[in-house]
């Protein structure tokens, strides 16, 4: 033991060990009355690990050669020991990161966790969101079956739609004039290492950010300007407890109740009825064969239903990046006196439901042919969608708040 | 709790609509297949290498998987299944070669390897009920399921013969009378009417045999995977009490 000790010593004396470590769990100080919603951030921590870790053995067997790559994930799913549980847990994996996601940006959206002094860790999470799309839309080419090689052909063709450089600017990035091996190629360089490395770095950084500021909770009110002392410490805030070993058991309980889900859908429904894996994504990619309906995965189709919507290409592509653009502002469009939903008025709630309701139906629309009919409600919830923004400067000063509290509410 | 189960339903709703997929004309039967059962499995697997695998592949299934899963020895593999390959490591590959199938058929008839997780088992029945004849098609016989299809009704001798179909005129939305299809009818010959329901029974239960077959090879680990994910979630289930303790004894010290 004192060995050990010794050891530690030396190694501390060297690198910001016992620091580190105080600082980001045993003593890093967060409200005690978290909910239900705080257990996304942990989870999204764990997909992300989860999908390293299967991504490592997938590109044991894998082969990114268009004349390979489908029949090789057939390998990997009868011939691999385990093959088809690494796979399915990647697959399935890709599809629980983005519900994952969105419930912790949702959750953001409620307590108002994107507010001063959180814009930037919000901007660094939207960043984050940004780069997962990408991993997931260069990942879902891989298995080069029929709607991984249209659903790239799509969405890379909108670079088209940029004035004088687009066409040139989609023949770049496909490295050929339709999607093939050298598009096939490069998506698996960045799927495998670029991106993850990005994403690595800016879960690095957001967790940095976090911790600097200091965590939002529930009410929204913030710990560190309440009194100070506690059980742990006389000079932390009175509302907060240690992360290590509080929030550390309790997130443990959240992973053992979210594999529980996860697990079930790998071992009963990998294909989710079409959600999670397509039907047409079992027949090879062929070049020359257009599928008749060309839909992206669900985590897609609600930026999808709104490029759709629009008639003209260029702008339906604006109203996509558009879409995405006003979560990031987000923190400067909120007026309101106050951050939580808790606190907040009429008008907020029913416009965040009207948002919820938007993006749900928005991702539903997505998926179904672009009928007269379909279109237009994928206009109207495009004009809902945008107005929970552009209008959110407006309402959420009209808005009837009620008084914040000094301390966070908790129920034993 | 009552929001998470509202949220819950909320998501079977979403996932009962599922998204578009490629079927679509003819109402599917529904099938239900038994992978449990090895005997269906071995029997769809026979009538899948003595009609299917002439003109299609099946590339990424090995036949040394096969009779691993279905049971049966190496020899009784090479007796029964195997007529155009020698070893039981290779996969199931077809007698006829590509100049041939493009000469013959038009086209190279598609591996069926994975055709149960593209098409669907509904469909895949449906189609295999669905030939009927007309002479206007190269091969005389055309499919309900899967308009001009390029194939021949090979399994025609297991069903007693060709279908042949019975129209009903209906009037259109265009305000013109239309002739469409009622219902397929297999010629009775001179069977008798016991023999002709019999033959139709056993046709029934050779397709669904040779779909379940078809299913299982679309996935083979759909023969484990459901009773290891029934051990997983109830460790999973044990965890989380333990895991539910140990918060409930920690936090006994938050105030």
């Amino acid at each position: 033991m004192n060995m050990l000790v010794a050891l530690r010593d030396w190694v501390d004396a060297r690198i910001p060990l016992m620091s580190t470590w105080n600082d980001h769990l045993a003593q890093y100080y967060a409200p005690k009355n978290f909910n239900f919603w705080y257990y996304f951030g942990s989870l999204a921590l764990l997909v992300f690990v989860v999908q390293i870790l299967t991504g490592i053995f997938l590109t044991m067997n894998y082969k990114p050669d268009a004349a390979l790559a489908f029949a090789s994930v057939e390998y990997i799913m009868r011939d691999v020991e385990w093959g088809w549980l690494i796979r399915y847990l990647h697959s399935t994996g890709a599809s629980f990161f983005f519900i994952v996601v969105y419930l912790h940006m949702f959750r953001g959206l409620m307590y108002g966790s994107y507010r001063k002094p959180r814009e930037l860790l919000w901007i660094i999470g939207m960043l984050l969101y940004l780069a997962l799309m990408a991993e997931a839309f260069m990942g879902y080419l891989l298995p080069w079956g029929q709607m991984s090689f249209w659903g790239a052909q799509v969405i890379i063709s909108l670079f088209g739609a940029i004035p004088f450089v687009g066409d040139d600017l989609a023949l770049w990035i496909r490295g050929d004039y339709v999607i093939a091996d050298a598009t096939l190629n490069r998506f698996f360089a960045f799927h495998v290492i670029l991106v993850p490395f990005i994403l690595a770095g800016l879960v690095f950084v957001h967790i940095i950010a976090l911790h600097e500021v200091g965590s939002n909770n529930p009410d929204g009110v913030e710990i560190k300007k309440g009194p100070k002392g506690n059980r742990w410490s006389k000079d932390k805030p009175a509302d907060g407890i240690p992360f290590h070993p509080y929030y550390t058991v309790k997130d443990i309980m959240g992973v053992a109740a979210f594999l529980i889900i996860f697990c079930s859908v790998i071992f009963f429904y990998p294909e989710m009825g079409g959600w999670f894996l397509e039907k047409d994504n079992f027949i090879p990619a062929d070049p020359l064969k257009t599928p008749q309906h060309i839909v992206p995965l669900w985590y897609f189709t609600p930026f999808y239903a709104i490029l759709r919507a629009i008639p003209d290409k260029l702008w339906g592509v604006v109203a996509m990046g558009g879409a995405i653009f006003c979560l990031f502002v987000l923190p400067w469009l909120d007026r309101s006196p106050v951050k939580s939903i808790r606190y907040k008025g009429i008008i907020f709630k029913a416009a965040l439901a009207v948002f919820v309701i938007s993006f749900v139906a928005l991702g539903w629309l997505g998926t179904q042919p672009a009928t007269p009919l379909l279109t237009n409600f994928a206009r109207l919830f495009t004009a809902l969608y945008f107005a929970f923004f552009i209008l959110m400067p407006l309402y959420s000063v009209m808005d009837k708040t009620k008084p914040e509290p000094d301390r966070v509410t908790y129920n034993h | 709790m009552k929001k998470l189960l509202s949220f819950l339903s909320a998501c079977v709703f979403v996932i009962s609509t599922a998204p578009v997929s490629a079927s679509e004309g003819v109402q599917l039967m529904h099938i239900e297949t038994n992978l449990k059962d090895k005997a269906t499995l071995q029997e769809g697997a026979k009538i899948f290498v003595n009609y299917c695998l002439n003109c299609h592949s099946a590339e990424y299934m090995r036949f040394s998987r096969l009779g691993k899963d279905l049971g049966l020895t190496d020899t009784q593999l090479k007796e029964n299944l195997m007529f155009a390959t020698q070893k039981v490591g290779e996969p199931l590959h077809t007698a006829m070669s590509k100049e041939d199938a493009v000469r013959w058929f038009g086209v190279v008839p598609p591996d069926l390897s994975v055709v149960a997780r593209s098409r669907g088992t509904d469909w895949l029945y449906t189609y295999f009920m669905s030939f009927y004849k007309d002479e206007s098609r190269p091969w005389g016989v055309n499919n309900l399921a899967f308009k001009d299809v390029g194939m021949p009704h090979v399994l025609w001798e297991l069903q007693g013969g060709v279908a042949e179909p019975q129209y009903k005129t209906e009037m259109g939305a265009d305000g013109h009378e239309h002739k469409i299809i009622e219902k397929l009818v297999v010629p009775k010959g001179d069977l008798s009417d016991e023999a002709y329901r019999q033959k139709q029974k056993e046709y029934q239960h050779a397709v669904a045999n040779l779909v379940s077959f078809l299913e299982y090879m679309g996935e083979p680990a759909k023969l484990q995977r459901y009773d290891l994910g029934a051990k997983v979630l109830v460790f999973l289930f044990i965890f989380l009490l333990i895991s539910y303790l140990l918060k409930k004894e920690f936090w006994k010290d938050v105030e």
